[in-house]
C-alpha cells in the first residue's frame, strides 16, 4: 500500500514529523513502512516560466529564441526547437544547473551561436506522461493549464511535491490498505486528532428501482450496494484527483473509473462502475460461474470461468469476475451515459482462488481476500457519488440498492487490566489502556470494549493486550528470565547418541553434508534399484517444484552419488562425506515412517574398501556395538558384486557397504572408484541402547602366542576360518587374527595362504605347552574337515 | 712385580685415553682386569713372593685394581655422554617438515549455529525435542490457528501429498504435539528441516531450517520472551548485541512480534548486510494464541506461554558471509572444509 502524505495529512495533520521519524514510529506500532519516495527528488531547479516574446533564430528556420519571465529580475533567454509554443504560454523551465529524473543535467549553453540559458520541458522529460496529463501533447513542450505563476516550483505544480510512504500490512489488517486506516493508525501514534469526513449526496431525483434490480444466489457475497448515476459526461478527473491516483501507483483513466479507484484507495473498499446499457435487462445477478462460461476482462483477455468462480452477471452473461476484474463487455467508455456504483462485500478465500486460479491478481482482489468489513460499503458508494456531484460528472439518482445478508453484529468485551499486565509483564494503568484503545477507534463504556466493525481480528483478550502493547511500545516491556518450576534441559539419549554418530565420522576425516529431501524418480533408475523393490513406492508430492524434487526418498545412495558427483565433476581431487538423515517410507498409518541413515562416501586419496571397512568398524564400535561381521554381498546391483558386503550384528543386517558398481559411477560422469556405506541409523541405535556395559577383571596370567599359517581354497572367505577356528578352540582359545593372505610363489594355483595369529589364555593360571599344543591340533583337525585346509 | 703393578697403572692411564666408543672401553676392560687380563697375570705371581711382602703386595694390586675401575667408570660416563650426544644429533629432524596427516571431517556450517543455539537454550532449561517432516495439515495448520482457506494452506506456498498430509511448513507443527503430550511446565526446542514451494535462487530454497522455541506454564509473559531471546542473541552475537520487537501478526501467536537484530556489520548505521535498515530480521514470535492452548486441551485462563521460530539459513549466510543459498546444499567439499 503506497500512502501520499500529502493526502494522509487531509485525515490527520503529521506534516511536521520527518519522512524517517514517521516510518520509525509507524513501523514500531506494527505497521511496517519499507521506505518513503519523494516524488519530485528527481527534479531540481525547475520553474515555472511565462513567454514573453519569440523570435526567429537567425541561422536555423526551425529554431525559436525565446524570452522567459521566471520572476527574476530579468528575463531569461531560451532557445527551443519546439513548434507548440506561444507568447504567452506558461511552461515548465528548467533553469540553468537544473536536474530532470533519469539524473539528466541542463547547463546554459549554445545554440548556432545564440546562448540558451536553460530549457523548456516536455511532459517526458518531467517523468509524466499523457494519463497524467490529459491535455498536453507527447511531442512538444507541456504548456501548463494549471493555477501557477512564473518563478513557482514546478514540482508543486505538478503535484511532485509529496512523500509517498510504502506500507507492508498484515494479513489481519485489511482495514489498513486504506489511507482512513492508515491515518486512523498514524492518528493514534502520534495522539493526535483524526478528522473525518461523511460523505453528502444531494441527489437528483428519480428512483433507483425504476432502473436497476439486484439479486444475489450465492453465500459467497454477503452484501452488496449500487447506485445509478445518469446524464454522466466521461472526461479526466481534476489533477488533485490525477495527483494522488498517481502517487498511489495507480494511473488515471477517466472520471468515473479514477472515482471508483480514489474511493478504493481512500475507504479501502474496492468498487466497479459499469455501463448500465451493457447490462441486460438492467439486472446484476451476483452468482457462481456456469461450466463452460468465460468472459473478456477488462485486460482484453479471454478468461475461461469455472464452476463455483463468484461472478457479477446481466440477465444473459457474466459481466464482471466478482471482486476481480471487470468485463470489457460492460466497460466504461466515452460514450458511456449511465453508470452503476458497485460497493461489495465477497468471501475473501474465494476472491483469492479465483485470483490465483485466473492468475489475475489485482488491487481488488488483493483487499478482497483479506476480508473486508461489509458494514464499509454504504460510505464508500457515498463518497464515489459525492465525487460524481463534486466533478460535474454526472447526475445521481435517488435511492440505494443494499442487499444486506451480512449481519453484523458489534463485538464487545471486557476490558480486562490485571490479565492484560499479567501477559505481557507490565504495570500499564487502566487509563492509558482506555486511551490507547479510543485512538484506535474502539468504544470504552465503563469496562466494556465495542470491537469496531473494520477490526474482524480482534475477538478476545489477547487482542485487546495487542492493542494495548502496540502503542504502549513493545521496546517499553521489560524484559525478564522465565521463573516458576525450574526445568531440566537437555538432549535426549536418542539426540545424543546422534551426535556421537556425527563426531566420529568427522574424527575419522569425514565431513557432513545436507542433501535434500525430495529426489527425482529417475535416481532411482541411476542406482539400478530393482522395477519390483518396494523401495520405488515413495510417497510423491502432489505439487512439487519440478520432476527433479517431486518424491521423497526412500534411500539416501542417490543424494550422496549426486554429491560425491558434484565434487568429482568440480575436479576435487578426494573427498569423504557423511549425512545422518531421514528418508520416508509409506507405512500403515495415516504418516509415513521417517527412519535416519547414516550415510558414509569416499573416492580418491589411496580409498579402498579395507579403507572403508575399517572406518565403518570404528564407527559401529564407537556406538556401542560389537561382534560386527562381514557377509558377503554379490546381488546388491548398485554394487561391485565382489565389493560388497552386508554389515551384521547378532544377526540383524544394519547396512550395507562397499565399492559402488562401475556402471552405476558411468550414471554419474565419475570414473574413479567410489566406496559408500549405508547405515540402518534406528537399528543401530536401538540395538546399542540394549547393551549394557558390564566391567570383565583384567586377566592375571600370561597369554600364549600361536602363529599358523594354513593353505586352503582361494575361494573360502577368511571370515569363515576364522568363526570355525573361534568354535574349536574352545575356552583357551581368547583371539584369532588374520595377519596375511598370501598366494603365488610356492602355493598351488587356485589356493591361498592364510597366517593367523592365536592368543591363547587361561583366567585361573598360567597355560601349559600340552594345553596350548592340543587345542591348536583340535583348531588344524576341524579347519581340514570343513574346508580341507592344511598347515603349510 | 711393584713395577709391573705401577707400569700397568700407567698403561691403563694412558689407553684410557685413546678409547673413543663403549666397544673399545669395553675391549679395554676385558684386556686388563677380565680372567685373562694383564691384572690377573701378574696377580699369578703372587705366590712367588714372601709372607711379608704378599700383604703389601696384595694392598697395591687392590688399589690398582680399583684405580683401573675408577678410571674406566670415569671414562664410560664420559663416552656414554658423548655417545648419546652423537645419536640425539643424528635424530634430530627438519621440525618444519609437515606431519603425517589426519585429516578431520567437518560439522556443516548449518549444523554449527543450529548446534549453538540448542546448547545456549538448554542452559537455560529446554529440552530438545523432535517432530515429523512429514506431518498432517492438522498439526501444521488447524493446531495453529489458520482457518481453513488460510493463504498459508495454498497448494502454490505448501507442498501437499494428499487432502491431509503435507511437508511441514514451519517446526511450529511441534508445538501442538508436545503440549497434546506433556503437562505444563513445557520448555522445548524443535529444530529442524521445514519445506515450502520456493524456487530455488541465491536467498531460497523449497528446504530449510528452523528452530522452534515454546515454553508453556503459569505467569509466563511476554516480558520473559524478551527476556529469553535476549539472553539467546547476547550469547550467540555478544554482549553489546541490540535486538528489538516489531508488532507483527501469525495467526498462533497473540500478541505477536518480529525480532530484528541491530546489523552487526554496521551497528544500525545502514550498510549492505543489513539493505540500508540498520535492523537485520531474524524471527517471528509472541504469546501462544489462546485458541491454540485451548485445542491442546490447556487452560488458558490458568496458563499462558510464548513461542518462537528462528530460521537459521539467512542467520547462518550472514554469520559468514555465504551471499549464495544454493552453496549450503551443493556441498562441495572446499566450501565443506572452511567451517
Amino acid at each position: 500500500m503506497d500512502l501520499s502524505r500529502k493526502w494522509l495529512n487531509e485525515f490527520v495533520d503529521v506534516s511536521d514529523i520527518s519522512d524517517k521519524e514517521y516510518a520509525h514510529r509507524l513501523t514500531m506500532s506494527g505497521s511496517i513502512v519499507e521506505g518513503i519516495t519523494d516524488l519530485g527528488a528527481e527534479i531540481v531547479n525547475v520553474v515555472v516560466g511565462r513567454v514573453t516574446a519569440m523570435e526567429r533564430h537567425p541561422d536555423s528556420d526551425h529554431l525559436w529564441v525565446c524570452q522567459v519571465d521566471v520572476a527574476k529580475e530579468e528575463d531569461i533567454q531560451i532557445v527551443t526547437g519546439a513548434q507548440n509554443v506561444s507568447v504567452g504560454d506558461l511552461v515548465p523551465v528548467a533553469l540553468h544547473k537544473s536536474i530532470l529524473p533519469g539524473g539528466v543535467k541542463i547547463t546554459r549553453g549554445k545554440l548556432r551561436g545564440i546562448m540558451s540559458n536553460g530549457m523548456m520541458c516536455s511532459l517526458g522529460e518531467l517523468g509524466l506522461d499523457l494519463h497524467n496529463f490529459p491535455y498536453a501533447i507527447e511531442d512538444g513542450i507541456f504548456i501548463l493549464q494549471e493555477d501557477c505563476k512564473p518563478g513557482d516550483d514546478i514540482r508543486g505544480v505538478i503535484g511532485l511535491d509529496d512523500h509517498v510512504a510504502e506500507f507492508e500490512i498484515t494479513n489481519n489488517r485489511a482495514d489498513c490498505l486504506s489511507v482512513i486506516g492508515l491515518a486512523r493508525e498514524t492518528a493514534a501514534v502520534f495522539e493526535r486528532p483524526l478528522k473525518l469526513h461523511t460523505p453528502q449526496v444531494n441527489g437528483s431525483g428519480g428512483d433507483i428501482n425504476d432502473h436497476l434490480s439486484v439479486k444475489i444466489t450465492s453465500e459467497l457475497c454477503p452484501r452488496y450496494a449500487a447506485r445509478v448515476v445518469t446524464d454522466v459526461k466521461i472526461e479526466p478527473s481534476p489533477l488533485w484527483l490525477r495527483e494522488r491516483l498517481h502517487a498511489s501507483g495507480i494511473r488515471p483513466i477517466n472520471n468515473i473509473v479514477d472515482i471508483t479507484n480514489y474511493v478504493m484507495l481512500e475507504y479501502g473498499q474496492p468498487m466497479h462502475s459499469f455501463d448500465y446499457s451493457c447490462l441486460d435487462g438492467g439486472k446484476i445477478v451476483v452468482r457462481t460461474a456456469e461450466e463452460g462460461e468465460s468472459i473478456d476482462t477488462l485486460d482484453s483477455v479471454k478468461r475461461p470461468l469455472t464452476k463455483g468462480m463468484l461472478v457479477i452477471a446481466d440477465e444473459s452473461k457474466p459481466v464482471g469476475v466478482a471482486g476481480v476484474m471487470g468485463g470489457a463487455n460492460s466497460e466504461i467508455t466515452e460514450n458511456t451515459k449511465t453508470v452503476v456504483f458497485e460497493s461489495a462485500n465477497f468471501n475473501g478465500t474465494s476472491i483469492r482462488r479465483t485470483a490465483i486460479a485466473l492468475s489475475m491478481r489485482t488491487d481488488s482482489s488483493s483487499r478482497f481476500e483479506k476480508g473486508l468489513d461489509p458494514e464499509n460499503t454504504i460510505p464508500a458508494v457515498q463518497r464515489a457519488c459525492e465525487l460524481v456531484e463534486i466533478l460535474g460528472a454526472g447526475k445521481v439518482v435517488d435511492g440505494i440498492i443494499d442487499i444486506n445478508n451480512a449481519e453484523y453484529k458489534p463485538v464487545t468485551l471486557p476490558l480486562e487490566p490485571d490479565k492484560i499486565n499479567a501477559l505481557l509483564g507490565t504495570d500499564i494503568s487502566v487509563d492509558y489502556m482506555i486511551k490507547a484503545l479510543e485512538l484506535l477507534g474502539f468504544q470504552v463504556d465503563g469496562m466494556m470494549i465495542t470491537v469496531p466493525s473494520w477490526r474482524t481480528d480482534v475477538s478476545r483478550m489477547a487482542d485487546i493486550a495487542e492493542e494495548v502493547a502496540r502503542m504502549y511500545g513493545y521496546d517499553k516491556i521489560p524484559t525478564t528470565l522465565v521463573r516458576g518450576e525450574a526445568t531440566v534441559g537437555g538432549r535426549s539419549g536418542r539426540e545424543k547418541h546422534e551426535r556421537t554418530a556425527g563426531q566420529l565420522c568427522r574424527s575419522l576425516g569425514y565431513s557432513e553434508i545436507l542433501t535434500y529431501s525430495f529426489i527425482s524418480p529417475s535416481y532411482y533408475d541411476k542406482i539400478a534399484l530393482p522395477s519390483d523393490s518396494p523401495l520405488r513406492d515413495s510417497l510423491s508430492i502432489l505439487n512439487p517444484l519440478g520432476e527433479d524434487t517431486s518424491i521423497m526418498r526412500t534411500v539416501s545412495l542417490p543424494s550422496m552419488l549426486e554429491t560425491i558427483s558434484r565434487n568429482y565433476n568440480n575436479r576435487n581431487a578426494s573427498a569423504r562425506l557423511y549425512e545422518l538423515a531421514r528418508v520416508y517410507r509409506k507405512s500403515q498409518e495415516k504418516l509415513p515412517t521417517e527412519p535416519k541413515i547414516l550415510t558414509i562416501g569416499a573416492y580418491g586419496d589411496g580409498m579402498d574398501f579395507f579403507d572403508l571397512k575399517g572406518d565403518i568398524d570404528a564407527i559401529i564400535s564407537g556406538l556401542g556395538l560389537s561382534s560386527v561381521k562381514y557377509q558377503a554381498e554379490h546381488e546388491n546391483p548398485s554394487y561391485h558384486p565382489g565389493q560388497c558386503a552386508n554389515i551384521k550384528v547378532d544377526g540383524v543386517t544394519i547396512g550395507v557397504l562397499g565399492q559402488i558398481h562401475p556402471s552405476i559411477l558411468a550414471n554419474y560422469d565419475i570414473d574413479v572408484p567410489v566406496f559408500t556405506a549405508e547405515l540402518d541409523y534406528e537399528t543401530i541405535y536401538s540395538m546399542s541402547s540394549d547393551k549394557e556395559v558390564k566391567y570383565v577383571p583384567l586377566p592375571r596370567f600370561p597369554a600364549s602366542t600361536r602363529d599358523i599359517a594354513v593353505v586352503c581354497d582361494a575361494t573360502i572367505p577368511a571370515g569363515e576360518l576364522i568363526d570355525c577356528i573361534t568354535a574349536a578352540g574352545g575356552k583357551l582359545l581368547s583371539e584369532a587374527k588374520i595377519f596375511d593372505v598370501y598366494s603365488g610363489g610356492q602355493i598351488p594355483s587356485g589356493k591361498k595362504s592364510v597366517a593367523i595369529s592365536l592368543i591363547f589364555r587361561k583366567n585361573d593360571s598360567t597355560l601349559t605347552d600340552t594345553e596350548v599344543g592340543e587345542s591348536v591340533s583340535n583348531i588344524l583337525k576341524v579347519l581340514e574337515e570343513s574346508f580341507g585346509a592344511v598347515l603349510r | 712385580m711393584r713395577e709391573n703393578l705401577e707400569r700397568l697403572k700407567l698403561q691403563v692411564a694412558s689407553e684410557l685415553e685413546a678409547v673413543e666408543s663403549s666397544a673399545e672401553l669395553d675391549a679395554l676392560k676385558v684386556k686388563f682386569l677380565g680372567k685373562k687380563g694383564e691384572l690377573t697375570a701378574i696377580l699369578k705371581q703372587m705366590g712367588k713372593l714372601s709372607a711379608e711382602e704378599r700383604p703389601v703386595i696384595g694392598a697395591l694390586a687392590n688399589d690398582v685394581r680399583k684405580f683401573i675401575e675408577d678410571n674406566i667408570a670415569l671414562r664410560s660416563e664420559i663416552i656414554a655422554k658423548a655417545e648419546l650426544e652423537e645419536r640425539l644429533k643424528a635424530e634430530a629432524v627438519d621440525v618444519t617438515l609437515p606431519g603425517k596427516q589426519k585429516e578431520l571431517g567437518h560439522s556443516h556450517p548449518m549444523t554449527h549455529l543450529l548446534d549453538e543455539i540448542c546448547d545456549i537454550l538448554i542452559g537455560m532449561g529446554f529440552e530438545v525435542v523432535s517432530g515429523p517432516e512429514i506431518d498432517t495439515e492438522y498439526y501444521n495448520f488447524t493446531a495453529l490457528n489458520h482457518p481453513a482457506g488460510h493463504p498459508a494452506r495454498d497448494p502454490q506456498d505448501t507442498f501437499y501429498f494428499n487432502d491431509e498430509v503435507l511437508l511441514r511448513t514451519q517446526t511450529s507443527s511441534v508445538q501442538a504435539r508436545v503440549m497434546e503430550n506433556r503437562k505444563p511446565p513445557i520448555r522445548v526446542i524443535a529444530p529442524g528441516r521445514v519445506y515450502r514451494k520456493d524456487e530455488v535462487d541465491m536467498t531460497h530454497s523449497p528446504m530449510f531450517h528452523q528452530v522452534e522455541g515454546l515454553v508453556v506454564d503459569r505467569n509466563i509473559t511476554m516480558a520473559d520472551l524478551k527476556g529469553t531471546l535476549d539472553t539467546l542473541f547476547k550469547r550467540i552475537y555478544g554482549n553489546d548485541a541490540k535486538i528489538r520487537f516489531r508488532p507483527h501478526h501469525f495467526p498462533f501467536t497473540e500478541p505477536s512480534a518480529e525480532m530484528d537484530l541491530q546489523c552487526f556489520a554496521c551497528h544500525g548505521e545502514g550498510c549492505r548486510v543489513c539493505k540500508g535498515e540498520g535492523w537485520i530480521e531474524m524471527l517471528g514470535c509472541g504469546m501462544v494464541h489462546p485458541r491454540v492452548l485451548e485445542m491442546c486441551g490447556i487452560d488458558p485462563n490458568e496458563y499462558s506461554g510464548f513461542a518462537f521460530g528462528l530460521g537459521t539459513d539467512r542467520m547462518t549466510m550472514t554469520r559468514y558471509g555465504v551471499n549464495d543459498l544454493r552453496l549450503f546444499f551443493e556441498n562441495d567439499i572446499r566450501f565443506l572444509k572452511q567451517f
